[in-house]
């Protein structure tokens, strides 16, 4: 156990190092913010041109999907920071055998990595919620009362996330350099199926079944019923407690924890067996 | 003179030697992406999701709107084209990511990436010329994205049901060719400039992502954000320094007609538009050249040529 602890520790100095020190702390900060700003602008400005050419403003839709996108910045820093240290590690830094021969889980040195990126994109996401409350109107009213269960929620929305981001990363043991179709692909799957953007409802009903199979669509439900719960945009969700939510999210991150040790090690088995642990793909 | 300095500097033999390089160098990216067939699955495929997720948007406000409209069939009839037209935006935006993805990670941060894993010093020392080198990247790195670029395009027409209306055909394939060139031109030059620099370079591409999404009007006609008082014309300059903004703007006019969206969300008509990108495919691709020519001076002077992981 220590020398998970250890690990982890150690891992995680290492992947905030080497997050920050590229530059100096404020361009970093500036940095972190920029990006997910911008993405939070794109549907800003998405909406003000559906507003303009149709004369119709829709402020509950607008605010269902800034207050998603602000939590789905999660998504994409958190699987990201997981499942691009197998092969940033491999094929840039070329460092991933003597990691890999250390005397240590790698599975928690990955986890460890992770975590300054969950760090960063905490930041990312309370600075574009701010933004959004003070400067567009964005509707978020959460009570006191409805903290505890937020915060349970998070941190079971975010063991899921790490979970899906190693079995990924077990995944790209034995794939070629496709971090960013990775990055790209994967969060593009629960941007479409998780509710994120929009209701559940506009999608047809084969993309609804598959959205109500994905933990995450539970978490963007209940984070934004806690967060904004004046909005009466209808989820299909409706029929399920808060607590039943949280149950199933407690359930979900146990059976992904479980999944991704099984991934991971599968994938592991094959990149030695193939000796693909250290390759390069340098195209 | 002797027999070899002779031949080198033969302008035939010149020629022959750069575009082999340009061959040589785009090879591994046209062949290498058909021995590795689930590049197509990672870079191909994925990346729809997300450029569904923008369709969708489109369409859940559509279908809000369809609600309160009910009863007005005119009203009705106008969001509908409304919607598809910007539905339309969105494919149209998303072939376009591709080529600026490329452009970043597999042109602007190449020379960057070559130098981390040991591949600079051998371009460095080949005797061609090193904008053959970058035409190559460009030319593979084209093709490598066009499987994308089609890719969204044909799920936008076939999923999504987009309708486009092409008149003047000719004329989207000068814009849309004009454009890259400009895009590629753009890449080759700070691809230059990323030789100097350590892991910034790599942070300054993931930078130009979603920031140049928004200015550049990627997933939304470009003119909205001149309708937005106050910042949205000075977004909107900064993002007209990327190509990609006026060759997007061109090509949905030449494909949903100028007269979509009430013809109130353009910038410029098709022509003045493909001039302007005419005149920065020409800037980029001489600025590359000088830039690529400097730069790789002053690398060499300050000794950070080979120097990896700094």
């Amino acid at each position: 156990m220590n020398t998970f602890w250890r690990t982890f520790k150690v891992a995680a100095w290492l992947g905030w190092e080497m997050d920050s020190n590229w530059t100096e702390p404020w361009l970093f900060i500036v940095y972190s913010v920029v990006k997910p700003v911008a993405g939070a602008f794109i549907l800003v400005l998405m909406y003000t041109v559906f507003a303009i050419i149709g004369s119709r403003q829709d402020p509950a839709a607008f605010s269902y999907m800034y207050v998603g996108n602000s939590f789905f910045i999660f998504v994409g820093s958190v699987l990201f920071g997981t499942f691009q240290v197998i092969q940033s590690d491999r094929e840039w830094y070329q460092t991933i055998r003597y990691v890999y021969m250390a005397p240590i889980s790698y599975y928690v040195y990955i986890v460890g990595r992770a975590v300054s990126k969950i760090g960063v994109a905490a930041f990312a996401v309370a600075i574009t919620l701010v933004f959004g409350v003070y400067f567009l109107g964005v509707q978020v009213h959460m009570t006191l009362a409805a903290v505890p269960l937020f915060l349970a929620a998070t941190a079971l929305g975010l063991a899921v996330l790490l979970a899906i981001g190693i079995c990924l990363g077990g995944v790209s043991f034995l794939t070629a350099k496709h971090t960013h179709g990775l990055a790209e692909g994967i969060p593009g799957i629960f941007y479409v199926f998780c509710g994120v953007l929009f209701p559940l409802s506009v999608l047809p009903d084969w993309g609804v079944a598959v959205g109500r199979a994905i933990p995450l669509t539970y978490w963007f439900d209940l984070t934004r019923r806690l967060l904004s719960p004046t909005l009466g945009v209808e989820t299909t969700l409706s029929g399920y407690s808060d607590l039943a939510i949280l149950a199933l999210l407690l359930v979900s991150s146990v059976a992904f924890f479980g999944l991704s040790l099984l991934i991971f090690k599968t994938g592991e088995y094959f990149a030695r067996k193939a000796g693909k642990i250290d390759m390069t793909t340098s195209y | 003179m002797s027999a070899g300095t002779v031949r080198r500097t033969d302008l035939r033999y010149r020629i022959a030697l750069n575009l082999r390089a340009v061959v040589g160098r785009s090879y591994p990216r046209i062949i290498g992406a058909n021995r590795e067939p689930s590049w197509i699955f990672f870079e191909g495929l994925l990346p729809l999701l997300g450029i569904a997720a923008y369709v969708f948007i489109y369409q859940s406000f559509g279908a809000r709107a369809l609600e309160a409209a009910a009863g007005d069939p005119a009203a009705q009839a106008a969001i509908k084209a409304n919607t598809n037209a910007l539905v339309a935006s969105v494919v149209l935006g998303g072939t376009m990511v591709a080529f600026w993805l490329n452009v970043l990670w597999s042109m602007a941060s190449q020379l960057y990436w070559e130098k981390e894993i040991g591949n600079l010093q051998l371009y460095m020392m080949a005797p061609m010329n090193r904008m053959a080198l970058l035409g190559g990247m460009a030319v593979g790195g084209m093709f490598m994205t066009s499987v994308r670029a089609v890719s969204t395009l044909v799920a936008g027409i076939v999923v999504f049901g987009v309708v486009f209306q092409v008149a003047d055909p000719l004329m989207l394939l000068a814009v849309f060719f004009v454009a890259l060139t400009a895009l590629y031109g753009l890449g080759m030059m700070f691809a230059s400039l990323y030789l100097l620099w350590g892991r910034e370079a790599w942070n300054l591409s993931a930078l130009m992502e979603e920031p140049i999404f928004f200015s550049s009007g990627f997933y939304f006609p470009v003119g909205g954000l001149f309708r937005v008082p106050g910042w949205g014309p000075v977004v909107a300059i900064l993002g007209s320094f990327v190509p990609a903004t006026f060759g997007l703007d061109a090509l949905r006019q030449l494909t949903l007609s100028r007269t979509a969206f009430g013809g109130q969300l353009w910038i410029f008509d098709v022509k003045t538009e493909l001039y302007i990108l005419v005149f920065m495919a020409v800037l980029f691709l001489i600025l590359a050249r000088y830039s690529l020519r400097y730069l790789e001076l002053l690398a060499k002077r300050e000794g950070k040529l080979t120097s990896r992981h700094q």
